[in-house]
Parts: structure tokens; sequence; C-alpha cells
């Protein structure tokens, strides 16, 4: 017998590889689908900037000295980059789910922040991908200057880790892909449109105002075009505490989740 | 030296289904062990819990001294389990699979002389870079035992490995498992093959509805419950009550009994003769595990 040998586990000195796999893996796994992860919301993004800008540029009033068609790119940008950090984490999870392939990740060491910060960072780097695709594409037809470029990037960033969690949330609760598909189209996608991408709110009915401030997406698309025009409809630190402790709270529901084996282990 | 597996009083219960029933098992180092029993018994419900799978209503489950809940990270280091589902990523290669999984546990660039080894001994270096989707059953099958295998676990778990396997498949696999079990991996099998479990394992644990009905060495449940088999062709008879007791099996005329010890085949025959049935062949052979297993839990199931 060999059991000195064996029962070397010389991989426990090294605690940061398997969560570094983990999030290789999911990168790999959306880089390898990059037509559809990648270029279709870009795609999409410019054909909304297309549309919508030949439509109502002349006809609807954002800020004063802000054209329509510059006003949307931002928006246009943040709303791919959280659809996209929302869909990495969820498809991936529901993916595995349904192929039953999560058990090569339950079978690990892997620790329950391990799994959280591999998947996180993967929706994160997606969505920034994403977002940074749309703004090259878009810096071809538009002309759009960043006043605050750190603001920006904390949106950006903070933004994609609270979708991200979101849909970790989601994949992990969901056990069908119509449950996915729900989300999808009963949470992210009204959340979306209804947060001011395509207009300030300050040309809504003071109701629907008051309502748009209930929506964490509104926060999150005006602080970032915040951050390009150095101006929006509320202070960016207000947006940036919102963000900032929303994600919080979803992290701490999702670690739970994980650590409890909710719908993961029986 | 701490056993491989140590299960102390685990009981699992799904809502009113009580389906381990108070397991206690232990399985030293370096041993080939089988896990049998009739679907339902709860074999694959004992192999997820000490996986990490499933939680247990109550007791506790060791790998090599450490607790599979409590110390689970050092425990599933020391653990390799083959799923019974065939499972496969279809977004990658068996090799990059491999690596994953390997990774997983902490090992790199240095495991890859192990992974080429996986994948010389299940037959799998000529498929590395074929994307597992593309694979036939039995070569997933096999990339399913090589990720189990992927960080040199000293203890591997088989969940039914070589259902719907074909023969070939099943010769390489198991000359590659009795390999690694020579070189000190201990072996956990469960099978519904027993002539597999019969060649291969020292000791078999029989579970029926959550419970472990027999344990024991492979020759000593061989000798305990079965003795001898006697085979006789009579044609279309009716038997003498006092050996129907004895009588296993009948299909076409043919009788199966099973006996205890040798002067019961004297029994048989002369009780045949008394009712004046005529023996038109007759076989005798020792008794397999089949027959501990259908005397044990054939009946119920």
């Amino acid at each position: 017998m060999n059991n000195a040998k064996l029962t070397n586990i010389s991989g426990m000195s090294n605690s940061l590889r398997g969560p570094w796999t983990l999030l290789k893996k999911e990168l790999l796994r959306f880089w390898r689908v990059a037509f559809q992860t990648v270029a279709a919301p870009v795609i999409t993004a410019l054909l909304y900037l297309l549309i919508f800008a030949h439509v109502l540029a002349g006809h609807v009033q954002v800020y004063n000295g802000v054209p329509y068609t510059e006003f949307l790119v931002p928006g246009l940008i943040m709303m791919s980059v959280l659809q996209n950090a929302f869909a990495n984490s969820s498809s991936s999870l529901i993916q595995s789910k349904v192929m039953g392939n999560l058990v090569f990740v339950l079978l690990t060491p892997l620790t329950h922040f391990q799994f959280f910060a591999a998947f996180l960072c993967a929706a994160i780097i997606r969505g920034l991908v994403v977002g940074l695709c749309i703004y090259l594409v878009a810096f071809c037809f538009v002309d759009i200057h960043i006043a605050n470029p750190l603001l920006v990037v904390a949106f950006a960033f903070l933004g994609s880790a609270l979708l991200g969690t979101f849909g970790i949330i989601a994949g992990i609760w969901a056990d069908r892909f119509d449950q996915m598909a729900a989300f999808q189209n009963f949470i992210i996608m009204p959340l979306s449109f209804l947060s001011g991408v395509f207009y300030s709110i300050h040309s809504l009915p003071p109701f629907w105002q008051k309502m748009s401030h209930l929506n964490p997406f509104f926060y999150m698309i005006d602080g970032f075009r915040y951050g390009f025009f150095g101006k929006g409809d509320i202070s960016p630190l207000i947006s940036l505490s919102v963000v900032g402790g929303a994600f919080l709270v979803l992290a701490l529901i999702t670690l739970k989740m994980l650590k409890s084996g909710y719908k993961l282990r029986a | 030296m701490n056993p491989a597996i140590k299960i102390n009083g685990i009981h699992k219960s799904f809502g009113s289904l009580h389906a381990l029933k108070g397991i206690d098992l232990t399985i030293e180092q370096g041993e080939f062990f089988a896990l049998l029993g009739p679907n339902g018994a709860g074999k694959s419900t004992l192999i997820s819990i000490l996986a990490g799978l499933i939680k247990p209503t109550a007791g506790d489950i060791s790998v090599m001294g450490f607790d599979v809940v409590n110390q689970y990270q050092q425990a599933r280091q020391l653990l390799g389990v083959v799923p019974q589902e065939l499972v496969f990523d279809p977004f990658f290669n068996v090799r990059e699979m491999l690596r994953f999984q390997a990774g997983y546990f902490g090992r790199g660039k240095e495991n890859d002389a192990w992974v080429d080894e996986i994948l010389e001994g299940l037959g799998l270096a000529d498929k590395a870079h074929t994307n597992m989707r593309k694979l036939s059953g039995g070569m997933k099958r096999r990339a399913l035992i090589a990720q189990a295998l992927a960080h040199k676990p000293p203890v591997i778990v088989l969940d039914e490995p070589t259902a719907g396997v074909d023969v070939e498949l099943r010769q390489m696999l198991w000359e590659f498992i009795k390999k690694l079990n020579r070189e000190g991996h201990t072996i956990i099998l469960t099978t519904h093959y027993l002539e597999e479990a019969e060649a291969l394992c020292s000791r078999v644990g029989m579970m029926k509805q959550g419970e472990i009905v027999a344990l024991d060495s492979t020759a000593n449940l061989l000798n305990k419950f079965a003795g001898k088999k006697l085979r006789l062709t009579l044609g279309d008879v009716s038997l003498p009550n006092n050996i129907q007791t004895l009588l296993r099996h009948q299909e076409k005329g043919i009788f199966t009994f099973a006996l205890t010890d040798m002067a019961q085949i004297e029994f048989v025959l002369s009780a045949l003769k008394a009712a004046d049935i005529r023996v038109l062949d007759m076989h005798l052979s020792e008794a397999d595990l089949e027959d501990v297993f259908l005397s044990l839990v054939g009946k119920a199931s």
C-alpha cells in the first residue's frame, strides 16, 4: 500500500486554484459561444440605438444641452451590462442543474464563498465585456465623452455584481427553463425598460416618477449616465448607496442559500 | 490508521419516507468493497450523503477520519465519486474537463501526468480532444469515471459504473480499477451485476429497505447462505411435497434446488425416486452471490 503518497493532500496548500479554475471554466463557457453571449447583445443595443435615435431624436427632451442620441448610449450600455451579467450566472446554473453536471462542482472541496465568488466574477466580466464592446461600437456613430470615468467604472462594476448575484439566486431557485424565462420576462425586462434607459424620469407624471424611485435599475442607469454627462435625475451618491446596499443584501442572501445547500444539496 | 469510510448510525428521511434506517459500516483502507441491494434499497442515498450531496437526518460519516459535514473540504479531497447518472458538460472536451475537475481540487499542471494515465487506462487517450457532447454513451461513461479520478483520490466510489456498458469496457474498467486498488486506493462499488461484485470484491454489504442485512467477506457470505445448487431436468412433473422447500427456481421442466450440504442431494434424489420421477439430466454447481442476494433480499423485492 502506498498510503503516505495517497494521503498527501498537496492541493490544500493552493486554496486559490479551486475557485480560479471555476472562474476560468465559467469564462470559457461564455467565450466559447461569444457570438451568442457578446456579439448578439451588442447588435441588439445598436438596433435600439439606431431605431430610437432615428424615431425620437428631436421629439424627446432629456437634460439641457444633451442630445437624445448621446443620452441614449450610456443607458443602453448599462442595460446590456445588467442583462448580460444576470444571464451569465443564471443560465450557467440552470443549464448545469438541468443537465446534471453541477454535481461535478458540488463534489469538490470548494466553499460556498468560493462558489459565489467564481460565478460572481464571471458575471461581472461578461457584463463589462459586453458593455465595453457596445461603447466601442457606439463610439463610431455617436460622439460621446466621459465626464467622470471613475463613476462609470464603479456603476458598471457594482451593477453587474448586483445582477450577477441576482442571477445566482435565480439559477439556484429555478428548476426548469420556463421558470428562468419568467425571471427574465417578468422581472429583468420590465425593470430595465422602465428604469429610464430611453427617457429621463423627469418627463414622467409625478406618480410614475415616484414609482421609478422604487426600481433599483433606475439608480444603476442614472448613476452610470451621471458618469458620462456629470448630470442626472438624482445624486450619484444616493444611487451608489442604493446599488451598493442592494448588492450587499443580495450577496448575503446568496451566501446563506449556498451555505445551507438550498435546492442544491437535498 | 483511520478507516477509509466510517458510517455511524446514518438515518435519512424524505418527508414520511424513511430511506435509511441507522446504517453502521466501516470500510478499511485498501479494501475493494461492494454495496449491493435492489432498487430503492438506499445505496445511492447513502453514497450521496458520503459525497455531501445530501444531508443526513441523523448520524455521521467520515472519510479517513474527516467528517463529511464539518470537515467537508478535507473529506472531499480524499474522495472520488462516480455519479450514477450519465451527466456531462457540453461546452468542453475530455481533457479540459479533467483539468477543470483536478483544478477544483487545487491541482494544476503537476497533475497532467496523472490525467494522461487515466486517459490511457480508460481507453480515452484518442478522445482527449473530443467534445463531451460528441462521445458515445460508453465513452461518456468512461469520461465520467475519469472525472472522479482526476484529483487522484485515495477513496473511490463507483455508483453503478457499468450500467448499460458493453463487455469490453467493463473488462477494461475493472482492470484499471483493480490496478488502482493494488496501488492502495480503496474502492467502493455499487452494482447490479452480482458476478462483478463476486469476482472483484473482498467484502460485501447488502442493503434492503434502508438497512444493511448482510455484511461479511464474499467467501463467508457464499458459505453461510448458499452452499450448492442442484439443477435437475425432470420434464413436466409435480414435485413431492417434502422437497418443495428446497426448490429455488423452476422453468420449462428444469428445477433448481438450493442445498446447504451434500447429504441433501441424496434426499432429493430418493424423494424423486419414491415419486417415480425420472431424472433426465443433472448439474451440480457452487452457489454464487446471486443466490445469497436472492435469499436475503430477493423475496421482499
